[in-house]
């Protein structure tokens, strides 16, 4: 058995980032595992999980919204329960929010133009798991590539998440219409991020930015303390 | 039982697929001011009256359908 943290990869049908997720991960120090979306448990000894990018079940109904109901995500929510970190990107940004883990809703880019580009976002809270490599204000340049990334919760709800510090990540730029043009938003307790920028595909200065390299390290951190918190 | 769930986009809600259908209308002649786009579910299920089946459906609505958030809906019972 690898003493790298062990980090649990989400695969549904229609995921197809599940590879670089697992890649970008091993890169970071963590140990990945594919775990197929109908397995009831999740590892033994996970200590980090991931919701990679991609289409789950050809985003029927609502993109996230199938998925969210899968075998594998009562594990998921039990281990974020038990304050597991679990981290969403894209696509598993769409299922946390559908699975109600993360606050608000993903909803069709305004422009309705798939976005595929690399974007600034600047970490708004430095004080989470996922951005304890990172410092406040500081610019991440990681690509997006979603045609739903409108991040929308309703006035209230916003206000109240912003003054909690829960909105981590937000765009320099109007990039799909989401409401306070939110990038990245952490549940209360911390340990459940979502995002829609790719960090998986900039963990290489030859990928254009290793600036993703930040997050994923982060969560490979937090595994490997989550794992011996359960040991 | 049959039933019809129709899902909307809130009020307020923008639905950008809505104005992208306004605006192809329009290059047709059509003049029409507002547009939104929503979903049509028709459901066949068992139930004993009209009433078990609006509410199994709403529950549908709250856990699967819809997401409250941004969507509202509508259950019309079709026959008994």
């Amino acid at each position: 058995m690898s003493d790298r943290p062990l980090v649990a990869i989400v695969v549904f049908p229609g995921s197809n980032d599940d590879r670089d997720a697992a890649w970008a991960v091993g890169a970071m120090g963590g140990e990945p595992a594919l775990v197929w979306h109908e397995e009831p448990e999740l590892p033994a000894g996970t200590g980090a999980v991931v919701l990679p990018g991609g289409f789950s079940y050809g985003d029927y109904l609502r993109t996230g919204a199938i998925a969210s109901l899968a075998p594998v995500m009562d594990a998921v929510r039990r281990f974020a329960n038990g304050g597991g970190p679990v981290l969403g990107i894209c696509n598993g940004f769409q299922i946390l929010c559908e699975s109600r883990l993360l606050p608000g809703v993903l909803r069709p880019n305004r422009q309705l133009e798939f976005v595929c580009r690399d974007v600034r976002v600047r970490v708004e809270n430095e004080d989470t798991l996922f951005t304890r490599r990172c410092t406040a204000g500081q610019e991440l340049v990681i690509p997006v590539k979603h045609g739903e990334g409108a991040w929308y919760a309703d006035e209230g709800a916003f206000v109240q998440l912003a003054a909690r510090g829960q909105i981590v990540l937000r765009y320099d730029e109007d990039v799909n219409g989401a409401l306070g043009n939110v990038a990245g938003v952490v549940n209360e307790a911390g340990n459940v991020m979502g995002l829609m920028p790719h960090p998986e595909h900039a963990v290489d200065p030859l990928l254009g930015s290793a600036d993703g390299g930040l997050l994923l390290a982060a969560l490979v951190d937090a595994a490997a303390a989550h794992a011996l918190v359960e040991a | 039982m049959r039933a019809t769930v129709l899902v909307r986009p809130k009020q307020g809600i923008l639905d950008p697929q809505g104005d992208a259908v306004r605006h192809s209308l329009h290059k047709l002649g059509f003049e029409v001011s507002t547009v939104r786009v929503g979903r049509v579910i028709d459901l066949e299920l068992e139930a004993a009256d009209g009433n078990e089946a609006l509410a199994t459906i709403e529950r549908m609505c709250a856990d699967l359908l819809a997401n409250p958030l941004i969507e509202s809906c509508e259950i019309q019972i079709k026959s008994v």
